[in-house]
């Protein structure tokens, strides 16, 4: 009797253990999924003329999709000139006054403006930098992308600088310097790994928006580098392209978002490498 | 009192409406050590951080009476100059971590933004690790972090950071309680060492530390000064009767 139960418990042990593996497993699947499938589909398309030319008229052979990687690298570099400061400064403001009512509030409205549809986002910046401006633009698409990475960035900092010990912000104090210079030359280089990884970590959550960009950069056949005219980028191309009629226009989608992904693992692989190589022991 | 560099008078500190420091008169003797001793919560670390004005960033925290440096209102003057002349050294070792010990030596000039010439600069940190009985020890490795010093070379390495500011008070916040018990003898010989260039406030729990290396004690008991004297006489012939059951290990 004693005998079986206790090998009842060791076999439930076991199963609870196996059910725990299983779950683990099973979610890692659809990740590996994507994965097999865009490369399957998309490292054939993959050529220099890919990365090089611009895209043809449907029927005619080759093409690629320069113009989309310039958007792209141009959309993600503006929204990250406004992103990142102000973001970064309402991290430092949320750490140093937790207690204030402004930094609840503020912190209330960051966890909706995350939870905002992005399609959505993409609908505000019309009305609001398209529609005075009296045509789609690429620097519209740029604000539209900046007002999604701001709560990422503005959190991760927020969380990373709460870490920095008082003992640490209070020896600079303690040696006469003044508070705003505490805050610039001591607190946050001590929280820079967990800032840049957040930065980072924001920029590939955008890079692959389509929707606030619909109404927004709205797309462009051309090579442009101009912030106030229509610009090319890689998730839009997937999605006209996707959507298109054409068999060459398929390839070239997959081809683009096999790109994009790879671009997102290598940024999502950079910010595990700051965050653990620059980590500061306290 | 010979020459008192720090007096205060009437002193008091609040949180909120609760009074942690009562009615306190002491005069601090320049080049002496003063321990400041008395059980957790008699406010002791409080008054401390009343004399360099590190309250101005606890908002709930408000202090009354006078404090002299040198004759000049403390309260007067602006927090960061105060700071600049008094010194403090912290309960945990607490280097910048992302500094190297030759930074962290000299801190206090480059976030103050105060531009030194690079012999300048060699000679300051050498002078103050030297000081600080630390330079033996990391004259090779100044250029790695700070945090990868043991705990009490840590501690000396924010004496030194201090001292490199050649303040005029030093306040130590139980500054050997995280520390092993030899590196703790070190750093109190150390101390004495400092004494002839620089006034130190010694904040204590540790009664025989205060005897070890104090020339006046103060004793506080739940805010109030209790009793201020000479430490030989103090620990021999203590006036007050609290003073005595606290010596003898009856309150504490």
């Amino acid at each position: 009797m004693k005998e079986s139960s206790l090998k009842y418990r060791q076999f439930k042990d076991k199963a609870f253990l196996f059910a725990v593996y299983s779950v683990v497993a099973i979610s890692i699947i659809p990740l590996f999924l994507i994965i097999y499938y865009i490369s399957k589909m998309g490292i054939s398309a993959i050529n220099w003329n890919f990365l090089t030319t611009l895209p043809k008229p449907p029927g005619e052979a080759g093409g690629g999709m320069a113009n989309a990687i310039v958007g792209t690298l141009m959309l993600i570099f503006t929204s990250s000139i406004f992103a990142i400061p102000i973001s970064i400064f309402i991290g430092i403001y949320l750490s140093e006054y937790q207690e204030s009512k402004l930094a609840s509030i503020g912190r209330y409205c960051l966890e909706v403006l995350q939870g905002v549809p992005s399609i959505v986002i993409g609908i505000i910046a019309y009305l609001l930098f398209v529609k005075p401006f009296g045509g789609f633009n690429a620097l519209s698409g740029a604000l539209a992308l900046a007002m999604m990475m701001i709560p990422i960035i503005a959190k991760t900092t927020e969380e990373t600088l709460k870490l920095v010990p008082l003992a640490i912000k209070e020896a600079a104090i303690a040696l006469g310097v003044p508070y705003y210079k505490v805050i610039l030359k001591v607190v946050v280089p001590t929280g820079l790994s967990g800032i840049i990884t957040g930065i980072i970590l924001g920029i590939a959550r955008v890079a692959g928006e389509t929707a606030p960009l619909l109404f927004t950069a709205f797309g462009n056949p051309f090579m442009s580098y101009n912030m106030l005219k229509p610009i090319s980028s890689m998730p839009l191309i997937i999605f006209n392209y996707s959507g298109s009629p054409y068999d060459d226009w398929h390839a070239m989608a997959w081809g683009t978002s096999f790109i994009l992904l790879i671009i997102v693992l290598i940024l999502n692989i950079i910010a595990k490498i700051i965050a653990s190589r620059w980590k500061i022991q306290f | 009192m010979e020459n008192p560099i720090l007096k205060l008078k009437n002193f008091n500190v609040y949180y909120d409406d609760v009074r942690v420091v009562n009615n306190i008169d002491i005069n601090f003797e320049k080049n002496k050590i003063t321990a400041i001793m008395g059980p957790s919560g008699c406010g002791k670390t409080t008054l401390l951080r009343a004399i360099n004005r590190m309250h101005d960033f606890t908002p709930n925290a408000r202090v009354e009476g006078e404090i002299l440096l040198d004759n000049e209102d403390l309260n007067q003057m602006d927090a960061i100059n105060v700071r600049r002349k008094i010194g403090m050294v912290f309960q945990r070792p607490n280097p910048f971590p992302t500094m190297s010990i030759y930074d962290n030596v000299i801190s206090g000039y480059k976030l103050n933004g105060i531009k030194l010439k690079k012999a300048e600069q060699d000679e300051i940190v050498e002078n103050s690790l030297t000081k600080s009985a630390l330079w033996k020890e990391v004259k090779d490795t100044l250029h790695k972090r700070g945090s990868f010093l043991s705990g009490g070379q840590q501690q000396r390495l924010c004496i030194a950071r201090t001292l490199a500011m050649k303040p005029e008070i030093i306040l130590l916040d139980e500054p050997t309680s995280a520390l092993d018990p030899i590196a703790t003898q070190f750093i109190e010989e150390l101390f004495l060492d400092l004494k002839k260039e620089v006034t130190l406030i010694l904040v204590t729990h540790n009664m025989s530390q205060a005897a070890r290396i104090s020339n006046d004690t103060a004793f506080l008991y739940l805010g109030d000064l209790v009793e201020f004297g000479k430490t030989k006489r103090m620990f021999t012939t203590p006036e007050n009767k609290r003073t005595e059951e606290y010596l003898i290990g009856k309150i504490g």
